[in-house]
């Protein structure tokens, strides 16, 4: 299908918006930016009503040899298409979250932005796997210097470690993707999904890719990287981290590790539910102790992510499909919660959470947004959390039901780290008089807040129109790791009928008739129960 | 074959040579004076010669046809391909030196005059078929290159630039000699071609010190580790101009002679030298990057950088295939294009007082003062660093991607992982002139020849840059096929 190069023209926008951004004044950057980001977001809108939901798996496609080696290949299915809905959706919110807070270099920040806009989507579109690593791999630099130019106090050490971890994670996994070009004769990534690659070399190349997706995950013990970026990262960087970059590993996952190396995958099913298990209950247990909110919800997105991976690893649709919802529940909820703290950072401007309390007094209408989308990060019902956890822990649950337990306490710990922030920022006593004396929020984080809020619930109320363009693309992928899936733990046999109950004693009728006060409830649906 | 066709091969030497000798009268006449003009018919003497160079590699010359003077040299794809980026490399490095020693009161016609016979040299040695003409190139770049580097005669570092580089290249120079005597004794010819033939059957001890010697010698030219000692030395003391041209051009004449020796001269014996290469690649890249950490002079760091870009190539060297001989061609050259984009930028940083900052304090918050420079080296930086969408990405993609074809993969993988490393420096490099505060002492510099070559350098290795990578693929691995005669 060659028709409107809409995609390319999702990436031109931005691009020409960062480069007219590096040559205005402040002001203009802003509008400029702003205005590229909404042109993207009208476009995305314009993508999703276009998609023909069970149509043709690759949509609006475009292809173009430009280059040596691969090619410019363009190309969306219904798990692309959220996701780049999504990116297109924070983008312009990102915008304005920074329009006041951002005073320095304002040309250059937007300029770093649009830039990343324009990677994301790139990301999600690229049908070459080399163009894909571009794309993934670029991102480095505008995250680099967002953190390094706009971040915090210790902002330096943050955007290194930032960059060299995830640089470390990356490498390999090139190296991987040309030995299976070379494998396979081309880095066309549809031809390369149905290629099947020897099992002993599936191993190298999952442990490669897995070296790189769980890194950008992250996934526990290689996530330490995140907490300090997103602490140092200005708000909008953070929401963009958290929002979008942390889904990079997730799709990677599902788009290479899963369905290119299914044997692999399921070999190393163990290793992924091990490292979630883990991630989820250490990582809510540092949750807990954080006083700095930032950091506080950095861990809990480690956590959440930790459902993600163990999703994406139940080899069954209800699991990837969770996995899928988690992502894009996290990514405006946690996106959401990086706003509502900078909100009162750029009143207070610290992130820590004494120097709060009782902001439910003077800032009611912000205290209610915050509760929506804390209540949104437990998973409460009727938010898209609870629809997230539910469908991923239903599917991990074929699976492993020992996993599904450690990662349930996690929800429960997650409830803990959440409210206790909750109550620690926004009830109590009004400890602080500056924090106290703050106004509520103005027009223009209503503006940011009341879409994120709107599509939270709409997510928890009616995930089928997410759901749905993401289907058969799923199926696809469970009926390509099919031949690989591991046997669950929970092997549930039909038993053969047995004649009487479990509780039925021969020859003691009437003589239990002092305890039946006790037994009643048991008796009732048994067969001695009929015979009374 | 007669004489007429073989001048007729090396017309390009022919105009260097003539172009050389007349420049070298009209700077003796002429006086100071004349450096302007002497500078200006140089770089046009070199853009002649390498118009005569294309069709050697259009038409994608090799074999016998290509030997000229009886197997002395060969005008194949191979060496015109090297010679072009040769010439391009030497006509930069004429274009920036005015700009440099003009503020000194510096500026020599003797500079183009020696950059011209430098360069005649180099032609010479990518084009060499036996090893009495490699040893007159490498000679005669070298004798004029000694001179560059103590070219401003005042200045006590450039001095000693000039003869630590005399002394460690002498001795370079002698280790080449006596494994080439080695091999001429246990081989009885000099030509690349009967070295070859006489190597088919096995390799006795002798000629084996001899290939072993000879790669030596070529890795002291090269900067690859453990030779690489005087690079930093020299690169930092020489006048910045020098260094761009030593970073450039001269790296690229050795690698390609390199290439050459080891490829067809030695190139029956592969397995014989490919573990010394994988060696010095990994060692290139590995002391490449930890020596560049604890650098403070920018020129330093730049020169422990093309110790650890050497390694890189190395690689593709260590692939010995066609397609590994094209990526290094590949690499070497967006290589140029960054060491001269990013020596160009330091260049062009000057204080008040017009003189050159050269560390990284005197750069501090440089992207405040002066965007333009710091955009460009920003750009240079993560190129040099291999991260997308910057060509030099491209160009490590392509040598890694030899290695694998290669079956090199644990080489590959290692090498890549030691990359990360070399990340380090330079996106210290951006930090210091991106998050720091701005000391406001780079305030001027930079003539418009200058701007030129960095904005060209910097849109070259952009993601623009990517549109011409099918060109040029098709045009390295026609010259890599030059090489490799039989395939």
């Amino acid at each position: 299908m060659e028709g409107f190069p809409i995609l390319s023209l999702m990436l031109l926008v931005p691009l020409v918006g960062a480069v007219l951004c590096m040559f205005v004044n402040a002001s203009t950057a802003r509008w400029v930016a702003l205005i590229a980001t909404l042109i993207d977001l009208v476009l995305g809108i314009s993508l999703w009503l276009n998609f023909d939901i069970g149509g043709a798996q690759w949509q609006f496609t475009e292809r173009a040899n430009l280059f040596a080696g691969f090619e410019y290949a363009l190309g969306i299915d219904g798990i692309a298409l959220m996701l780049i809905m999504l990116s297109v959706f924070l983008m312009p919110i990102c915008i304005l979250a920074s329009w006041t807070s951002v005073t320095k270099r304002v040309g250059e920040y937007m300029a770093a932005f649009l830039v990343m806009e324009l990677l994301m989507i790139g990301v999600f579109a690229a049908q070459d796997i080399l163009l894909f690593y571009i794309f993934f791999e670029a991102g480095l630099i505008p995250m680099y210097l967002i953190i390094g130019i706009w971040g915090g106090d210790d902002r330096i050490y943050a955007s290194f470690k930032f960059f060299l971890y995830t640089l470390l994670g990356s490498v390999v996994m090139l190296i991987a993707m040309l030995w299976m070009i070379q494998e396979a004769g081309t880095s066309s990534i549809p031809v390369l999904l149905q290629y099947d690659f020897p099992p002993e070399a599936q191993t190298w190349l999952w442990l490669a890719f897995f070296a790189s997706f769980a890194v950008k995950m992250p996934m526990w013990p290689v996530h330490t990287w995140l907490p300090a970026a997103h602490v140092q990262a200005p708000t909008a960087g953070s929401v963009i981290l958290a929002g979008v970059l942390l889904k990079l590993g997730g799709y990677g996952f599902i788009r290479f590790s899963l369905p290119m190396f299914p044997e692999a995958s399921a070999q190393f099913v163990w290793l992924v539910f091990g490292l979630s298990m883990i991630a989820v209950v250490v990582t809510s247990l540092i949750a807990l102790v954080q006083h700095d909110m930032k950091k506080l919800i950095a861990y809990s997105s480690v956590a959440h992510m930790a459902i993600v991976t163990a999703g994406l690893f139940a080899f069954n649709s209800q699991g990837i499909e969770g996995a899928m919802v988690m992502m894009l529940s996290h990514g405006l909820v946690s996106g959401a919660l990086f706003l509502c703290v900078g909100v009162i950072y750029d009143r207070l401007h610290t992130r820590e959470i004494a120097r709060y309390g009782g902001l439910a007094t003077n800032m009611p209408r912000y205290a209610l947004f915050f509760l929506l989308f804390t209540m949104a990060s437990i998973g409460l019902p009727g938010t898209s959390g609870f629809v997230a956890e539910f469908i991923s822990l239903a599917g991990i649950y074929q699976m492993s039901s020992t996993t599904t337990f450690v990662l349930t306490t996690g929800i429960i710990l997650g409830a803990g780290y959440m409210l206790y922030l909750y109550r620690r920022v926004v009830f109590g006593e009004q400890k602080n008089a500056d924090a106290a004396a703050m106004p509520d929020m103005n027009a223009r984080e209503w503006l940011m807040l009341a879409p994120v809020a709107a599509a939270v619930l709409w997510m928890g109320v009616y995930p089928e129109s997410f759901l749905a363009p993401m289907r058969s693309d799923i199926a696809a992928i469970e009926a390509r790791i099919a031949r690989a899936t591991p046997a669950g733990d929970a092997q549930l046999e039909a038993g053969a009928p047995r004649d009487h109950a479990a509780n039925y004693m021969a020859g003691e009728h009437g003589s239990g008739h002092g305890a039946e006060g006790e037994h009643g409830a048991a008796e009732e649906g048994g067969s001695e129960g009929a015979e009374h | 074959m007669d004489y007429a066709t073989s001048f007729g091969l090396i017309i390009p030497e022919l105009v260097l040579t003539g172009s050389g000798l007349v420049l070298l009268m009209i700077a003796a006449f002429g006086g100071e004076k004349a450096s302007r003009l002497v500078s200006i018919l140089a770089a046009v003497a070199l853009g002649a010669a390498g118009s005569l160079t294309i069709p050697a590699l259009a038409n994608g010359a090799g074999g016998d046809a290509s030997m000229a003077f009886y197997g002395q040299i060969s005008a194949d794809a191979f060496s015109a391909f090297a010679k072009l980026l040769v010439y391009a490399a030497a006509i930069g490095c004429l274009m920036i030196a005015p700009g440099f020693f003009g503020q000194r009161r510096a500026m020599k016609p003797e500079y183009p005059v020696l950059v011209l016979f430098a360069t005649l040299g180099m032609s010479i040695m990518v084009s060499a078929t036996d090893l009495m003409t490699l040893y007159i190139g490498l000679e005669l770049n070298s004798l004029a290159a000694y001179v560059l580097a103590s070219f401003l005669r005042n200045d006590s570092r450039s001095a000693e630039a000039g003869l630590k580089y005399f002394v460690l290249g002498a001795l370079a120079s002698g280790i080449l000699l006596y494994g080439m005597s080695l091999t001429y004794g246990f081989t009885g010819t000099t030509s690349f071609a009967g070295i070859r033939a006489a190597q088919e059957a096995g390799l006795s001890t002798g000629a084996l010190f001899g290939l072993i010697f000879v790669l030596a010698g070529l890795a002291f030219k090269i900067s690859a580790v453990p030779f690489h000692m005087w690079t930093p030395d020299v690169y930092q003391g020489a006048p910045t101009p020098v260094t761009t041209f030593f970073a450039t051009a001269p790296k690229v004449a050795a690698v390609a002679l390199t290439a050459r020796v080891a490829l067809d001269a030695f190139g029956s014996q592969a397995d014989a030298w490919r573990q010394i290469v994988i060696f010095a690649a990994l060692a290139s890249i590995i002391v490449g990057a930890l020596g560049a950490i604890g650098q403070n002079n920018l020129k330093r760091l730049l020169a422990y950088s093309s110790i650890n870009n050497v390694g890189f190539i190395l690689i593709g060297l260590a692939a010995a295939t066609v397609e590994g001989a094209s990526a290094m061609l590949f690499y070497l050259t967006t290589y140029v294009v960054m060491s001269l984009g990013s020596f160009v930028a330091v260049l062009m940083l000057r204080n008040g007082e017009g003189e050159n900052l050269e560390t990284f304090e005197d750069i501090a918050g440089l992207s405040s003062t002066r965007p333009g420079v710091a955009l460009c080296l920003l750009a240079l930086m993560f190129s040099l660093a291999g991260i997308p969408p910057l060509l030099g990405f491209w160009a490590k993609v392509e040598v890694f991607n030899a290695a694998i074809q290669a079956g090199l993969v644990p080489l590959a993988v290692i090498g890549i992982a030691a990359s990360v490393i070399g990340a380090f420096y330079y996106i210290k490099f951006v930090k210091v002139m991106y998050f720091e505060e701005p000391v406001g002492r780079a305030t001027k510099g930079g003539s418009a020849a200058h701007w030129a070559i960095l904005i060209i350098c910097t849109l070259l290795i952009s993601p623009l840059g990517f549109l011409l990578t099918r060109g040029l693929q098709a045009m390295t691995d026609t010259a890599a096929a030059g090489l490799f005669p039989g395939v």
